[in-house]
């Protein structure tokens, strides 16, 4: 009790840098995942990949970042377990944030795919179960949550496939697909703006003060996403087509549309990486100051500090200005066959997993997400090639984490407390 | 940088890469007319040059060749079948083939084409090159078949355009016989060496629509699959 009387501001601080180095980490590396089929599919320049990105990650993690951070918060640990000594509580949650961050920055360094959300939770687990007792582990939460690491990318797969299907049988599997792409693009863009303003706006919206009913919201979300539908037509309506391509490579014009709905799509998924990922940075900065604020006690139920939200949304801005462009220019380059109509069905169907996740405040992997909504519209044979030992890899860095991520953490906790005690 | 992210889950298209394949071929083919204009008026030195395009192109499309075997490593995911899709490279690559060993026969042994065969000589090239002209248009409409999953529409248009071939195909095989007849009433009067070379050129120039029926039945198969 006495170590958070007296280095409860320091510990606030330490676990803020932390937090916003791990926030920063994110946009900086994770970003790419996010934005990148968007420009490899040449629908985004860089330059509006990164602007998007910047304001839709913020709004995603300001607006529907709260249940996945309450999430790492407290669902994962047994909070009973450390009334009589919520120090430990304090450091485990700030040596995760640092394992996490860390194993962030040797991944990024070496070129592996990692999942923020593994490391993040791997390293709680860690530390709680290691460090301090198995018993302090909700069990059944983790088992939860990894299991909806499985569970998801399946999900986005088998809706990937489905829009990818619906497309080719509204739009190229038609007499004049052009005509037929006016037409039913919109359909997609309101259905992109439903889905998101509707997660939002029955889950997000909470710790902003604004109560909103289930009726209410699904009306809102559908003026939101009419409104979204009617400034893309107009977008639509405005692309000079090729009148003489028109008759030999129809296809192209086609996929001009399908363009300005990627961008849609992107923003979408900018949002949707926001509100999931932004959790993994500030849930443990938010349990920190929490418990420093209440003197050490465990409030079973408490808001999430009004600053740190924010906090992690500037952190994932900052990290994108930084570094992002580079990130986003190494991997933008050299992909020719990935055009929109496949992007957008990919970016749509991950987006729309990811933010429902969020929504019921499930950690998921963005990229694991996105990785099985690629491979559902390979299955409706929509993608030339698919890489799939970097499929492996993923998969492989994904079960690589958590032990890392978690030994990584014990160390921390470990130095920690010798150095606090 | 590039290991970490999602883009390197999309592996190099190799459609792109074999639809370049297929218009070098043709271009090979289609040298095949002014080889033979050269030819018809003993210009050797015009028609040497011609075929040094045509062993050019036929180059380029070999390098090509190993090229897109190179990038299309086992352990790809992709909509055609991989055995398929190169079995389908090794049919185009055999029109090139078969087109440089026309000229290079013709050239080694400045072997002329008597002057009543000339007429139905040029229509008959000419109707070869057609055929490799439509099996390099089916292929050309591989991005397009992508586009649509590998199916409805696009793949009745390329079934369509296969059935046009086996037309021209079946076109070539009647001019052989004419070709051959016609021939068959003069060579008493020809070097008797020279119309053995000349059978042989008539059936190699069939085997350029020969081939490029092959290569519309592989792309037929590669339809068919999945």
């Amino acid at each position: 009790m006495d170590i958070l009387l007296t280095h409860g501001p320091m510990l606030v601080i330490i676990a803020g840098l932390v937090g916003f180095f791990m926030a920063w980490g994110i946009g900086a590396n994770d970003v790419a995942n996010a934005m990148g089929t968007s420009v490899g599919s040449k629908a985004l320049t860089i330059k509006q990949a990164i602007l998007i990105a910047m304001v839709f990650e913020f709004a995603g993690a300001y607006l529907a970042g709260g249940e996945v951070t309450s999430t790492i918060r407290k669902g994962i640990i047994d909070a009973s377990y450390f009334i009589d000594t919520p120090e430990l509580l304090v450091f485990g949650m700030i040596s995760a944030l640092f394992a996490a961050a860390t194993w962030l920055l040797i991944a990024s360094i070496l070129g592996w795919p990692v999942s923020t959300t593994h490391s993040i939770v791997g390293a709680i687990v860690g530390f709680a179960a290691v460090g301090v007792s198995p018993d302090a582990v909700e069990w059944s939460k983790v088992l939860g949550i990894v299991g909806s690491w499985i569970v998801t990318p399946l999900i986005s797969g088998i809706i990937a496939f489905i829009i990818f299907n619906s497309a080719q049988k509204l739009i190229f599997d038609t007499d004049n697909p052009l005509t037929q792409a006016k037409r039913y693009v919109p359909i997609y863009m309101f259905l992109a703006g439903f889905v998101l303003s509707l997660v939002t706006i029955t889950k997000g919206l909470k710790h902003l003060g604004l109560n909103i009913g289930t009726g209410e919201g699904f009306l809102y979300a559908a003026i939101v996403a009419v409104l979204v539908a009617f400034v893309g037509k107009l977008f639509i309506n405005r692309i000079q087509f090729d009148e003489n391509a028109a008759k030999k490579i129809h296809y192209a014009n086609v996929e001009k549309v399908f363009a300005i709905l990627m961008i849609v799509t992107a923003c979408a998924m900018a949002f949707a990486h926001g509100s999931n990922d932004v959790a993994n940075a500030i849930g443990p900065l938010a349990a920190v100051v929490s418990i420093v604020g209440n003197d050490g006690e465990i409030a079973a139920k408490s808001a999430i500090a009004w600053w740190i939200l924010p906090l992690g949304g500037f952190g994932i801005v900052a990290g994108l200005a930084l570094f992002g462009h580079k990130v986003i220019a190494t991997i933008g380059n050299g992909i020719t066959h990935l055009t929109p109509s496949r992007g957008f069905a990919a970016e749509l169907a991950a987006a729309c997993t990811v933010v429902i996740a969020s929504g019921t405040g499930l950690p998921i992997s963005t990229t694991q997400t996105l990785v099985g909504a690629v491979l559902g519209v390979g299955m409706a044979r929509g993608i030339a090639a698919i890489n799939l030992s970097v499929v492996r890899n993923i998969v492989v860095s994904w079960v690589i984490t958590l032990p890392v991520g978690a030994g990584l953490s014990i160390v921390f906790f470990w130095g920690m407390v010798a150095i606090f005690t | 940088m590039a290991r970490n992210s999602i883009l390197g889950v999309f592996a190099k298209s190799p459609i792109k890469p074999l639809e370049k394949h297929i218009r070098l071929v043709t271009k090979c083919c289609n040298q095949l007319p002014a080889f033979f204009a050269a030819c018809a008026v003993q210009d050797w030195s015009t028609a040497g040059k011609v075929r040094s395009k045509i062993s050019k192109y036929e180059r380029d499309a070999d390098a090509l060749k190993r090229q897109i075997r190179l990038e299309l490593p086992g352990g790809l995911f992709m909509p055609v079948d991989r055995a398929d899709l190169l079995e389908l490279l090794t049919q185009q690559d055999k029109i090139a083939n078969k087109a440089k060993d026309i000229a290079g026969r013709i050239l080694g042994r400045k072997l002329v084409i008597p002057e009543t065969l000339q007429a139905s000589f040029v229509t008959y090239v000419a109707r070869n090159i057609d055929a490799a002209e439509k099996a390099a248009d089916a292929i050309n409409e591989l991005d397009d078949l992508l586009e649509t999953g590998f199916r409805g529409r696009e793949v009745a248009l390329v079934e369509k355009m296969i059935n046009q071939l086996d037309a021209i195909e079946d076109d070539t095989d009647g001019m052989q016989i004419k070709l051959r007849s016609e021939l068959l009433a003069i060579e008493n009067d020809l070097n008797p060496v020279d119309v053995m070379f000349l059978y042989q050129i008539i059936e190699w120039i069939g085997d350029l629509a020969d081939l490029a029926e092959r290569v519309g039945s592989r792309l037929e198969i590669l339809l068919a699959r999945k």
